[in-house]
């Protein structure tokens, strides 16, 4: 078996069970003890008690050297769980992990150290934590001081360090590990700009390197940054896995379909929104679309009484950002009325502005004056924008919105292009 | 490719015995540097931001004493008689039971002050101890400095016999050892045996031949033989004093059974931990 086909991290069928009612739990804690020590095998059957339910339930997924993958879903979904497990620090209730090579994980920086003790001090401690010993840390001493930028607060106590110092300090001593398996959770999520830029640049060295990394995080940026893959967890299930982009696509979903459908109406109002469909410029009804394209929202309105002077406004939203821009009938000079028992309207959206991500919108109808509320959908419809692929290194577009723009060259040096035109060719 | 494979299931480690042991020893090895850095830095910390600094090792021993040796010369207990000046006496009482205490709290103490660490960082998980038993240990060896100093000033000779007291100190953290590793995992579940701890420990102390010495009579020796701290106490100090022990024998006899607890404790605190963090802390 070569390197290439063995997996390194194999996690076969593994679930884990929870209980979040303290005494419960407790109480639990004691009888599982106990039957540890009778040596009995925790039952396959996996039979769950009063209050308790599968924190991972039946997760199988396996990692080869140098692939990284991303843990995303919201809080509580059981990625932090599954970490836990990965490093050893609880067991599974069912199922096998095989890890093969050494494990170093980045979950928390600064592990152990002591805020009354000096930078010098606890990156000693710190390091023996992570498992240095003193002549390896003794031989990085320097690397760590360097990179951490705190040549004048090393021998100041930890305590009194700003935040971001603290977090230096700790990534610097983490970035000493030299596992064949990295295992992080909300790592990037901290320090300034750029030490956050020096971060990423450790961990693609780490991956160009050939390690296998997991990373846990929240921030769909960084997932796209360092990951080839991404594992979607929900209520501790594994819904999806694969490419990135679609994954992000498939997560953001969730997010969209567990906020509240709010749904806001007067319970006398004389008209409603009914349905909204979406469909491109062909005419064909489509939930998914590319950057550019032209989407055309129709929304049916139902009524009792004749509503005159109608109003509709649109937000966009996504699921990460919130609300992107809003926009109102009147402002495009669209007046209209709403007739028993149906009226249909349309706007388009041409070029859309939008990249890679899910965007939904919220309606709002409203009479002619302000105060005339009738219906609020939130999340009436969504859709997806699934290409052109963005970048985010900074070599292309990302995040959600794509701005109109374009570039020339002022001044570069010399005054000779000054005011002329520049043609690359020259 | 090297061979370091680690595999994870829900079957217990007592499953393989063999393997159980090996993966102790290996863990006890490996613990040392950590141990050591743990150990200098509750040490260092600890007095970092005092203003006595290393003194506070000393004054609770001296201040207890002063009070008991101040109640025993007004008269307001009697006691049979000692060898030795009671101040003295009293003092190896009062730190030789500290060491039990100490290490009796040490485990739970250093667990609980670790949790989220431990919750976070797979590390050796024998450093904790290995850590809060050389903090014991060393306050212990810091006193005992005090301790030649008042034998020296109150005339008490020092023989060769002294060197046995070192044994029963062994002994008494052994025990309070074994004793708080069976008790952490309980401890961190249910709190009721931290609050119940401080106030056991007093009664047992006044239980425990500390401030007066080993009764001879049957109703006095009846602690002496359902105490396990009493015969370690009374030895250790009997050879600090480089007199005869009393209880010899009950000394070899909970010598035996602490080996054999301080294993189940080691054993216990190894197989909760990872229970203790999916309950507590998952």
């Amino acid at each position: 078996m070569t390197m290439s086909d063995t997996a390194v991290v194999q996690v076969e069928r593994v679930s884990k069970k929870f209980c979040r009612r303290l005494r419960y739990a407790l109480w639990y804690g004691l009888t599982d003890l106990a039957a540890e020590l009778a040596a009995r095998q925790r039952g396959d059957d996996l039979k769950l008690r009063h209050a308790e339910f599968l924190a991972v339930d039946d997760v199988s997924f396996e990692l080869r050297a140098g692939e990284c993958i991303g843990l995303i879903g919201h809080n509580g979904a059981g990625k932090s769980t599954l970490l836990k497990m990965l490093n050893g620090l609880i067991r599974p209730d069912r199922g096998r992990i095989t890890m093969r090579g050494r494990v170093g994980a980045l979950i928390e920086l600064g592990a152990g150290f002591s805020p009354v003790l000096t930078g010098r001090e606890n990156i000693y401690i710190n390091g023996a934590v992570l498992g240095f010993s003193k002549q390896q840390i003794d031989a990085k001493f320097d690397e760590i001081v360097d990179f951490a930028e705190l040549h004048d607060a090393i021998d100041a106590p930890v305590q009194t360090y700003s935040s971001g110092m603290y977090v230096r300090l700790g990534f610097a001593v983490a970035a000493q590990l030299n596992p064949d398996i990295f295992l992080i959770d909300e790592l990037l999520a901290v320090g300034d700009t750029a030490f956050r830029m020096k971060c990423f640049q450790h961990l693609l060295d780490i991956k160009n390197a050939g390690k296998t990394i997991v990373v846990v995080s929240h921030n769909m940026i960084d997932i796209n940054r360092v990951c080839d893959r991404v594992m979607v967890m929900d209520t501790g299930m594994k819904i999806y896995e694969g490419d990135v982009s679609s994954g992000i696509a498939t997560y953001e979903d969730l997010l969209l379909n567990q906020g509240v459908l709010a749904d806001q109406r007067l319970p006398e109002a004389p008209a409603w929104i009914a349905r909204v469909d979406l469909i491109d410029s062909q005419g064909f009804r489509r939930n998914s679309y590319t950057t550019g394209e032209d989407l055309i929202a129709e929304i049916t309105l139902s009524a009792t009484k004749k509503v005159t002077d109608a109003r509709l406004i649109v937000h966009v939203m996504t699921p990460t950002l919130g609300t992107l821009g809003a926009f109102s009938s009147p402002h495009a000079g669209f007046s209209f009325d709403i007739i028993p028992p149906e009226t249909v309207v349309r706007f388009s959206m041409r070029a859309l502005p939008l990249l890679v991500g899910s965007y939904s919108l919220r309606l709002n109808l409203y009479g002619p004056e302000v105060q005339d509320f009738l219906h609020a959908v939130t999340n009436a419809v969504s859709f997806k924008v699934t290409g052109p692929p963005v970048d985010t290194f900074g070599y292309g577009v990302c995040h959600a919105v794509l701005f109109k723009h374009d570039w020339e060259m002022i001044y570069n040096g010399s005054s000779e292009h000054m005011g002329k035109d520049i043609s690359l060719a020259s | 490719m090297k061979s370091l494979v680690t595999v994870y299931t829900p079957i217990s480690p007592l499953a393989d015995p063999l393997r159980l042991m090996r993966d102790m020893l290996r863990d006890i090895s490996a613990s040392k540097e950590l141990a050591w850095r743990l150990f200098v830095r509750n040490l260092s910390s600890k007095y970092r931001q005092t203003l006595l600094g290393y003194l506070w090792a000393f004054l609770p021993p001296i201040m207890t004493t002063s009070v008991f040796v101040y109640l025993h010369r007004v008269g307001y207990f009697t006691i049979g008689p000692t060898n030795v000046s009671y101040v003295v006496f009293v003092f190896a009482g009062l730190i030789l039971w500290q060491v039990f205490t100490d290490a009796l709290n040490a485990p739970l103490r250093m667990v609980q002050q670790s949790f989220s660490l431990l919750t976070k960082v797979n590390f050796p998980r024998e450093a904790l101890i290995i850590a809060g038993l050389g903090e014991v240990i060393f306050g212990f060896l810091i006193r005992a400095i005090l301790m030649f100093i008042l034998l020296v000033l109150f005339g008490v000779p020092l023989t060769w016999s002294v060197l046995g007291m070192f044994v029963g100190v062994i002994a008494l953290a052994a025990l309070g050892l074994a004793i708080g590793l069976l008790l952490t995992p309980i401890a961190l579940l249910y709190h009721d045996v931290g609050q119940a701890l401080p106030f056991v420990l007093n009664l047992w102390m006044f239980l425990t031949p500390v401030i007066y010495p080993a009764a001879q009579s049957w109703s006095g020796s009846l602690s002496m033989l359902l105490n396990p701290v009493s015969p370690l106490l009374d030895t250790a100090r009997a050879w600090l004093f480089s007199g005869t022990p009393q209880y010899f024998g009950g000394f070899l006899f909970v010598c035996g059974t602490t080996a054999v607890a301080l294993m189940a404790g080691w054993l216990v605190y190894r197989l909760a931990l990872p229970i203790l963090i999916e309950r507590i802390a998952a």
